[in-house]
């Protein structure tokens, strides 16, 4: 087995044993992704000499004897919308191709203590507005299954990353499934935690009532270790929760007997596919083997949560994405003659169409006239959607859904489609509405050998009951025998 | 028509900053200067994924505000977005308070000429932040952001259009100065910026009830521009009126030197704010306990020194009413008579002479540089015959100028009352020698003449004789002769 | 309910954007389906419904009125497109 191939749990074993150096492994991260990058393409910026120059380091205090972090030296990647200091902070933007942050988010500080490395930042939709990583300004990044496929979005870089084993794990960010749906078509697991479990300070805001960070990983294992790191109460995150830290490796228990399950037949009714139904219900199917009571309920959300979403995320995004003006940071036009030339032009020449278009839609839902119509009655819906699940909660752990209708779909074949494309997020979106956590866990493989995944729900705050119920699934199965296979660069 | 068929109707947005030590949304001082962009973070610089936090002190002091301006506060209230692009606003939307203001429906009294009271109606106060500024350059085609201010804690006053005159809007904001002063929420340091408004000013024929079409002055920062501004432009609306003209609503800006107003944003460009909650903040949720705790813990107001200062002391309307006009001069008052134990004569003083000093150097009495104790002295100075009040006069012109203790200055300048009766004694003969006509003007009955005897040997005295030994000495020796 | 160019030209003036004919044209009708689409909210009945205001329930989340170190103006102008005597530069405002 090659170096870059191991979990962060497995890594981490090996580094405290001394059975390899924190260099050795960085290198190999930097072999392959120099071999694979080329057609994947999900980094936008590489940070090798800090990288192996950091690893150098930590080797040889390790070597001195010195205390380290658990996960000292241990690599990771992270999602381009989050600000590492003096690095490139860019959101696959020509806005802020240039730009280099002059402060660390919060996550990154959580890692930079605990003396991981950073490998480099991953693409992403720009602004992480789309699901397919094709909204990039700087290239599309590739399924690593099947390189003339989308690796889903808007974490995609940082997904086809983790599958392709250019990482062994990475940060992405959720606001309406960019964390789950990217995992889900590239085969891993990928957890959007409660929201305000993990601080957003740092992070490029895209909505802020849904963003949330976390993390992409080969296994649940994994999840839990950098939930952990990443998590808890942040005073510069007024939307942080003051909840006690939990350690959610202690819920890593090959147990799910007595726990109870929900299978909402609307999330598996029209539109999803009928080989993603199958896989669901096989997996419905296992819990019940492994002890777990499922049962069918109904949850009528999916299109409401739709129409909300694209109000409530597009509004706030809209405002949020004022400050690029040109004035302080970021692309300003070269064709101006006063200020209003600057503002417009930097604007219309800095954002891709996507961006523009989610703008477009949210001034509208903001402007005078619609504000009632649209923006205050989606923040009702809202209300209405979360109560649907606090009453799915009374009787159930857990919610299981597809994670996405469809698998990896071509390259090029939505993207021209506003509405076609948003419908990919049907599965993920209500579950940012009402601010729960969700996680894709892989389950199989369809017909044309791309992965298919499934959503557990939980309760606010209730991620141990997520962990539970995936680190159970994963140890009585063997998806991760599947390695993706780079197949179709020829397109 | 003439102008006095007119009523002129005018409101006030006052904007006043707090004086907390940070900022409203981060951990940045709000010092006044400092080199530009000095005084900055992420957060108050909007860099990408930077987030705020509000800053507690802000909120106590908006309720303090609230209360003190006898307002009902808002027990869940939340922070919107104002969004509007301008590169003194590094976010592009200014934090502010929509629909759910802090503070509502209160009032000031304020004291008009007649010695009447008038109620003046306050509709709400919000929190929200200041912006950056903008410096010009004269030679160069340029302009140059600093954001050292913005993100500064400011409380907007909203009036009612409850005003009728310049003047009465000027008392209105002088009393939310006295008042915020105070409660210690402001320094309100109108040459800082620290108080500012928007005014509001319509006319209509008097008699009628609808409200005529309005304009908007922007960022009014002294109380003299601001009669001024409204006095013009009352008499500009009339004038449109009656040539047959219409107003049409619009902001305008006051310029100070050709004292005129113009027009300031082309009508096309009409603003739409999108408010909405912002969803970075969490909502405010005031208990009863909180509200209570604060209104428990208010330091003195005006009225109520004003009350006392009638009952225990004695003064007059007029003078109670001055002193408690500044939370300056009504401190100054109370050290003061705590030191010579004459509260009449150190109102007089805070009145008249100091009064008058100020408007002669346009200030305002937060800069009075001498303290109440040194007022109190100088009272206490002339209460013990040590001086005259004409040399009193002199002394407090100096304590502006030179500040000193009042004793050092009498001291140092040699204007010690001359009490010696032996040296008067002389003095009075001198005169009187000399002024044979007076002697037979009072003897006849001429009080006058005593006056006049008095001032020549005060001049002869450069100011310094005891004047009640004077009278005293001219009546015995005239007497004599 | 179709939502017309002008306005698209509109909303485009509140959010800084210029847009090209064909733009306006594209995200006229993009914001139709889309805005149609949305209507689906209003087919609800929120009569008696709150809106949601902060997700997870936080509330009175307040700061300290404590001095914290600022950024070096350095560090906060480096991204600057152009700059002088430490303040962002840009065309000449008329006021």
């Amino acid at each position: 087995m090659e170096l870059y191939e191991y979990t962060i749990h497995e890594i981490a074993e090996k580094l405290e044993k001394q059975e390899v150096t924190s260099y050795d492994l960085v290198k190999s991260y930097f072999d392959r992704i120099k071999e694979k990058d080329g057609v994947v393409k999900a980094y936008v910026s590489l940070m090798e000499e800090e990288a192996l120059a950091k690893a150098k380091d930590i080797d040889e205090r390790r070597k001195k004897g010195e205390k380290l972090g658990k996960y000292a030296g241990v690599p990771i990647g992270i999602k381009d919308n989050m600000n590492v200091k003096g690095t490139k902070t860019t959101c696959s933007s020509k806005m802020l191709e240039n730009y280099e942050s002059p402060y660390d988010a919060t996550v990154i500080e959580k890692l930079k203590a605990e003396d991981m490395i950073f490998l480099g930042k991953l693409n992403m939709d720009e602004f992480a507005m789309g699901s397919s990583t094709e909204h990039s300004y700087f290239f599309p990044t590739h399924n690593p299954w099947d390189l003339s496929r989308v690796p889903g979005g808007s974490s995609g870089g940082s997904a086809a990353a983790v599958a392709a084993d250019l990482a062994p794990a990475a940060l992405g960010s959720d606001t309406g499934g960019s964390i789950r749906q990217p995992a889900s078509l590239c085969g891993i697991i990928g957890l959007k935690p409660t929201y305000g479990l993990v601080s957003r300070y740092g992070l490029v805001a895209f909505a802020s009532s849904l963003d949330q960070i976390g993390p992409l990983t080969k296994d649940v294992t994994d999840s839990a270790i950098i939930l952990n790191l990443i998590s808890g109460h942040d005073e510069k995150d007024s939307t942080s929760s003051r909840r006690e830290k939990i350690d959610y490796t202690k819920s890593l228990v090959n147990d799910v007997k007595g726990m109870k399950i929900g299978l909402p037949k609307e999330f598996l009714a029209e539109g999803v596919s009928p080989e993603v139904k199958d896989a669901i219900l096989e997996v419905a199917e296992k819990y019940r083997e492994l002890g777990a009571e499922v049962e069918e309920c109904s949850l009528d959300v999916g299109k409401y949560s739709l129409a909300t979403y694209y109000i409530i995320a597009c509004a706030e995004a809209s405002s949020n994405l004022g400050r690029f003006d040109g004035i302080r940071y970021g692309y300003r036009t070269e064709k101006f003659e006063n200020l209003k030339d600057i503002y417009k032009n930097s604007r219309s020449e800095g954002f891709g169409p996507e961006v523009k278009r989610r703008i477009i839609l949210g001034t509208y839902v903001l402007s005078s006239g619609y504000y009632d119509a649209y923006y205050k009655k989606a923040q009702k819906v809202r209300t209405i959607i979360k109560n649907e699940y606090d009453k799915l909660f009374e009787k159930y752990d857990l919610i299981l859904t597809p994670t996405s209708p469809i698998t990896a779909f071509k390259m090029g074949e939505k993207s021209n489609n506003p509405l076609e494309m948003y419908m990919a997020d049907i599965c993920t979106v209500p579950v940012n509405i009402a601010g729960l956590p969700g996680m894709n866990v892989p389950c199989k493989l369809d017909s044309n050998g791309l992965p298919i995944g499934f959503l557990l729900i939980g309760n606010s705050f209730e991620e141990e009951k997520i962990f539970r119920a995936a680190y159970t699934y994963e140890q009585n199965t063997n998806f991760r025998d599947n390695k993706p296979t780079f197949k179709g660069g020829e397109n | 028509m003439a102008k006095e068929d007119y009523e002129v109707i005018i409101g006030l947005e006052v904007h006043c900053e707090l004086s907390t030590k940070t900022k409203i949304f981060c951990s940045c001082p709000t010092d006044f200067g400092g080199d530009p962009n000095t005084h900055c973070c992420p957060v108050c610089m909007a860099l990408p994924g930077a987030l705020p936090v509000l800053n507690e002190k802000v909120v106590e002091y908006a309720v303090k505000a609230g209360l003190a301006t006898n307002c009902e506060i808002t027990k869940v209230s939340k922070n919107d977005r104002k969004n509007y692009f301008y590169p003194d606003l590094p976010k592009s939307y200014q934090i502010s308070q929509f629909d759910l203001p802090l503070c509502h429906d209160g009032h000031v009294n304020v004291e008009l000429e007649n010695g009447e009271e008038k109620e003046i109606r306050i509709e709400r106060i919000h929190i929200e932040e200041d912006a950056g500024k903008l410096n010009h350059d004269e030679y160069e085609r340029g302009s140059f952001v600093d954001l050292n201010r913005a993100c500064v804690p400011l409380i907007e006053i909203v009036s009612k259009p409850d005003m009728r005159s310049a003047e009465e809007a000027e008392d209105y904001m002088r009393k939310l100065k006295s008042i915020f002063e105070y409660i210690e929420v402001s320094d309100c340091k109108m040459q800082e910026g620290s108080l500012r408004a928007d005014v509001n000013v319509s006319v209509r024929k008097k008699g009628t009830e609808k409200l005529g079409t309005r304009t908007e002055m922007k960022n009014m920062s002294s109380f003299r521009s601001i009669v001024r501004a409204i006095k013009y432009e009352a008499s500009r609306q009339i004038e449109v009126i009656e040539d047959g003209g219409t107003i049409s609503q619009e902001t305008l800006r006051w310029d100070d030197i050709s004292g005129k107003t113009f027009s300031m944003r082309d009508k096309e460009d009409a603003q739409d704010y999108r408010y909405f909650p912002d969803p970075d903040l969490a909502p405010i949720i005031l208990s009863d306990e909180y509200i209570d705790n604060i209104r428990k813990n208010l330091p003195e107001l005006p009225e109520s020194r004003k009350k006392r200062y009638l009952a225990d002391y004695d003064l007059s309307m007029k003078a109670a009413n001055i002193v408690t006009s500044s939370k300056y001069y009504s401190n100054m008052f109370e050290e003061a008579i705590k030191v010579c134990d004459n509260p009449k004569s150190v109102s007089n003083w805070i009145m008249s002479d100091i009064a008058r000093i100020l408007n002669e150097k346009d200030e305002e009495p937060d800069s009075i540089p001498f303290t109440g104790e040194d007022l109190g002295e100088l009272v206490k100075l002339i209460d013990d015959g040590k001086i005259s009040s004409a040399i009193a006069k002199k002394v407090l012109e100096e304590m502006f100028e030179n500040p000193e203790k009042p004793g050092k200055i009498v001291e140092k300048n040699g204007w010690v009352q001359i009490s010696d009766e032996g040296a008067i004694k002389e003095v009075v003969s001198k005169i009187l020698d000399s002024n044979p006509q007076s002697i037979i003007d009072f003897k006849a009955g001429k009080d006058k003449a005593l006056g006049f005897l008095v001032g020549q040997a005060m001049k002869e005295t450069k100011g310094k004789a005891n004047p009640q030994l004077l009278n005293k000495l001219f009546k015995e020796e005239i007497d004599k002769r | 309910m179709a939502i017309s160019k002008d306005e698209i030209i509109h909303i485009a003036k509140l959010a800084c954007l210029n847009l090209t004919e064909e733009e306006i044209e594209k995200y006229a009708q993009d914001m139709t389906d889309i805005l149609e689409f949305a209507e689906i909210v209003n087919n609800l009945n929120t009569d008696e419904i709150k809106e949601t205001v902060g997700i997870n329930g936080e509330y009175n989340v307040f700061r300290k009125d404590e001095v914290k170190p600022s950024l070096p103006r350095e560090e906060l102008l480096k991204n600057a497109p152009s700059q002088d005597e430490g303040m962002f530069r840009i065309p000449k405002v008329i006021q």
